[in-house]
């Protein structure tokens, strides 16, 4: 009886696909092209609602629209330069995940590549001051004052056992 | 010295970027459309579905855009916000109604005063795009040349009216001399 049950809800799974429910419109494209143009733009762009999602992931009803908008755009011919530039005229360049490379971007493009190199530049450092430390030079008085230290240091720990 | 101050150093530089980042919305995307002309459109009025709103027809004005709908919630918040900015400093704002019903538009205005001068009906929300709309209630000032001038996101209160609106308000009507 148990088992019927665990399969009655199973079938449920296997029958209504998360992506059943998801919100991507069933689209007719002219061309396979057009489709994977489509796809590709609707990954790019960033829903504004949800902020961390792209239009292809995103439910809120913006989102909708802004899909059915490239799926009207395609089909008219546009390119896709021509519907990012749409998208970044009524939106801002944030509808983008790949933000352009421009003097205000530019932190964010060479940061990570100012940040390595900088990181290189303390390690070399640190490199260098540790070999430099390793080449003290003692001379003689200081050679035996040290063996004494030792030595005496040994002592103390044969006689402690 | 410098080798234990620049920890020092670097922490307070890491605090100062992480304690401005704490102070800003994420949610206030700049808008590109400041300083361009304002999108057309042309759409029906929400009261009198007979009649046409263009923004066009304001030129020569400066005007508010103030985007809402009957199911946005922050929409109820500012409501008498705009009511006052109309009715106590004779401010001209055009709706925007955006993506709602009729009725229930109508039946918002009836109940909460109307403090607009007219409301284009944006049904499917066509022109809300091209004004680059992304979270109702949003606040556009177009000057007389009609061109954007500045936007807010989110709803208005009192303070932002008197801080940032009625100065910029005043400063564009002195320079037509309005």
């Amino acid at each position: 009886m148990k088992t019927f049950r665990i399969l009655y809800f199973l079938s449920f799974i296997v029958l209504f696909p998360a992506t059943a429910f998801s919100g991507v419109e069933i689209n007719e494209f002219s061309s396979a092209e057009q489709e994977r143009e489509y796809k590709k733009l609707v990954n790019e762009l960033r829903c504004l609602v949800c902020q961390n999602q792209n239009l292809a992931d995103s439910n809120s009803e913006l989102a909708q629209d802004l899909r059915k908008e490239v799926y009207q755009m395609l089909e008219k011919g546009n390119s896709n330069d021509e519907i990012i530039d749409f998208m970044v005229a009524r939106y801002g360049d944030f509808v983008l995940y790949k933000p352009p490379f421009k003097p205000v971007t530019f932190l964010l493009w060479l940061g990570p590549f100012v940040l390595l190199f900088l990181a290189v530049l303390v390690v070399a450092y640190m490199i260098k001051n540790n070999q430099q430390a390793e080449v003290v030079t003692l001379d003689k008085d200081e050679k035996l004052r040290a063996e004494k230290l030792l030595n005496a240091d040994a002592e103390n720990r044969n006689n402690e056992e | 010295m410098w080798r234990y101050l620049l920890p020092l150093v670097l922490f307070s530089v890491l605090v100062v970027f992480l304690s401005i980042g704490l102070y800003l919305d994420p949610k206030k995307v700049p808008s590109p459309l400041i300083g361009k002309p304002a999108p057309s459109f042309q759409l029906p009025e929400l009261q009198y579905p007979d009649q046409v709103v263009v923004p066009e027809r304001y030129k020569q004005k400066v005007w508010l855009l103030n985007v809402w709908a009957s199911w946005c919630v922050s929409c109820r918040q500012e409501h008498h916000v705009l009511n006052r900015l109309a009715k106590e400093y004779n401010v001209n704002i055009v709706g925007l109604n955006y993506k709602d019903k009729r009725a229930d538009g109508i039946r918002w205005l009836e109940q909460r005063g109307n403090p607009y001068i007219a409301n284009a009906f944006d049904e499917k929300g066509r022109a809300g795009i091209d004004w680059g709309v992304y979270a109702v209630p949003e606040t556009f000032i177009i000057d007389h040349k009609g061109f954007i001038r500045y936007k807010y996101t989110g709803p208005v209160s009192q303070m932002v009216v008197e801080n940032e609106i009625l100065p910029l308000l005043r400063k564009l009507r002195s320079e037509v001399g309005l």
